[in-house]
């Protein structure tokens, strides 16, 4: 393949993936609100955004659930990756295989089997469950992310460490933790991902006590969506990229 | 040595119970789910039966299992071609504007699917922006009728699985041992032999992969064809969600998610295979 073909055919893809964004962003400045075409320009779905709560909710609810799924699946996904790759232990291959089912299984499969156990244990649909099935179906991610940068490094280093002294704490803190931190890094912005990405899951675990962007929009889609989620999506994105690049700065900058 | 002995127990029981709680059991309870019987009060009930497994004989399952197939499969196939260039692009680009280009496609995300999906109908309607730019433009003189089509389902499967084949593949040809080609040069084949003799073989673990996880979940996005094929052309996800959200028949769509499960199983299997042929673990445990 060509390298010219190859890197036209690379814009291509991009232009297709961020097309329908940028469509997104514009139109949250139309003043019309049905047509298609160029009306004019206007701030009014913003201000009328701001005392949409409902709809404000949401987005917050959204975040928030990205966040906390994406840290504790974080957590816990390197908890693993470090049992599996320094443990011996029974029902590895179990554990192994667990995480890889969720992986690939259907999000809908995924859906209907926690709806079930929520109903079996009690849950309502709501915050917990949500917040549950988020850290589930991220983890196994992070676990694989973090798990292959562990397999390439050197096992002697954790001797040397033990040898010189170090306790445990030491050891991950100072040894294992520096090596890990890309793909730490990586894990949660895949499963912060993943998260904010999620309308399957979300639509049948939650409910209306607790209303997520996916099952909003959802509702609104019959009777035509407002410019005002427009609105909303373009200060999501906006919000998102600050965040998560001030999170990378920060993070070089500690290096 | 203590600390040391409380670390492992406690990772491993967090671990081992997390994953019995959340994932061994809600598959079980799925599976015990689909042997009960229909219960308009408590969704389920005793006593056990194999009669729900008689949907795979019913006209609306069977439609929506050869939909699945026929939408799924022309989704993989085309995120296959498209991805493919790309994902040898990004593996072949400077190693400095790799990270950057890897996030630039998993910026979108952040942006939930559904409102993505919302934003093609602009594109796509009839009276929208593709129509509007093409007329303009005198490319055409009849709008195309993509909305509400298995074109536009097609585009929106493509749209939101498109980074799951490009990931898998990108991660299998960006730890390929680069020495192989310059081998194959040195014994005089040409770029277009080398890449069917050496690239494309030693891809095939992240073209399994990418493809399972693009045509696994495409038979599970209920919302595109709600929301681009106007509800007509029914997925496995549809079917599953209204015997769960309207239709209160929890067993049969149980049943579903088993069969889907079923499925899961085949590929996996496929998968298997081409990692052995190519001796190499593959992309999901390097």
């Amino acid at each position: 393949m060509s390298n010219i073909f190859q890197k036209i055919w690379a814009i291509g893809v991009y232009i297709f993936l961020y097309l329908p964004l940028v469509v997104l962003i514009l139109f949250s400045f139309n003043i019309s609100k049905f047509a298609v075409s160029w009306k004019g320009f206007t701030w009014k779905w913003y201000e009328k955004l701001l005392s949409n709560t409902g709809l404000i909710d949401a987005a917050i609810n959204t975040l928030v659930i990205a966040f906390l799924s994406a840290t504790a699946a974080v957590i816990l996904g390197t908890l693993t990756a470090l049992c599996l790759q320094q443990y011996r232990f029974r029902g590895k291959q179990v554990v192994k295989s667990l995480l890889f089912v969720v992986m690939i299984a259907p999000d809908i499969v995924l859906a209907i089997s926690f709806v079930v156990l929520f109903i079996f244990l009690g849950i309502s649909q709501g915050f917990i469950a949500l917040l549950i099935a988020h850290i589930t179906f991220c983890f196994p991610f992070v676990a694989v992310t973090v798990l292959s940068r562990l397999d390439g490094f050197n096992k002697y280093i954790l001797d040397a460490a033990n040898d010189l002294g170090a306790s445990s704490w030491q050891t991950f803190r100072y040894v294992v933790f520096p090596m890990i931190k890309p793909a730490v890094f990586a894990g949660w912005l895949l499963s912060f991902t993943l998260s904010m990405d999620d309308v399957i899951i979300s639509s049948f675990v939650t409910g209306p006590g607790y209303e997520v962007l996916p099952l909003k929009v959802f509702s609104m889609v019959k009777l035509g969506v407002s410019p005002e989620v427009n609105a909303l999506s373009a200060i999501m994105v906006v919000v998102t990229i600050v965040i998560v690049f001030t999170a990378q700065l920060l993070l070089k900058e500690k290096r | 040595m203590k600390e040391r002995n409380f670390f492992r127990l406690f990772s491993l029981s967090l671990i081992s119970s997390w994953l019995l709680f959340f994932a061994l059991a809600p598959f079980l309870f799925i599976v015990v789910t689909s042997l009960l019987t229909r219960d308009i009060n408590n969704f389920v009930s005793i006593p056990f039966t194999f009669a729900n497994y008689s949907i795979v004989l019913e006209h609306a399952f069977q439609q929506a299992f050869l939909n699945s197939m026929y939408l799924g499969g022309g989704a993989t196939i085309l995120c296959l071609l498209v991805a493919y260039p790309f994902a040898y692009f990004l593996a072949n680009v400077k190693e400095k504007y790799r990270g950057i280009l890897l996030l630039l496609v998993i910026i979108p995300f952040w942006t939930n699917s559904l409102i993505r999906t919302y934003a093609l109908v602009f594109i796509l309607k009839t009276k929208g922006l593709l129509n509007n730019t093409l007329l303009a433009l005198g490319l055409i003189n009849e709008p195309f009728e993509i909305y509400y089509t298995e074109v536009a389902i097609f585009i929106g499967l493509v749209y939101t699985l498109l980074p799951f084949m490009v990931l898998p593949l990108y991660s299998t040809l960006s730890k390929m041992d680069k020495t192989l080609l310059e081998a194959a040069n040195d014994l005089g084949a040409n770029k277009f032999r080398s890449f069917f003799h050496i690239t494309l073989p030693l891809s095939v673990p992240g073209i399994v992969a990418g493809c399972s996880m693009v045509f696994l979940p495409a038979l599970g996005m209920f919302y595109v064809p709600d929301i681009l094929g106007g509800g007509r052309e029914l997925l496995l996800g549809n079917y599953v969600k209204s015997q769960f959200l309207n239709a209160q028949n929890w067993p049969e769509g149980a049943a579903t998610g088993v069969f889907m499960t079923a499925i899961m199983g085949l590929l996996f299997l496929l998968y298997k295979f081409s990692t052995r042929k190519t001796e190499s673990k593959g992309v999901f445990y390097e």
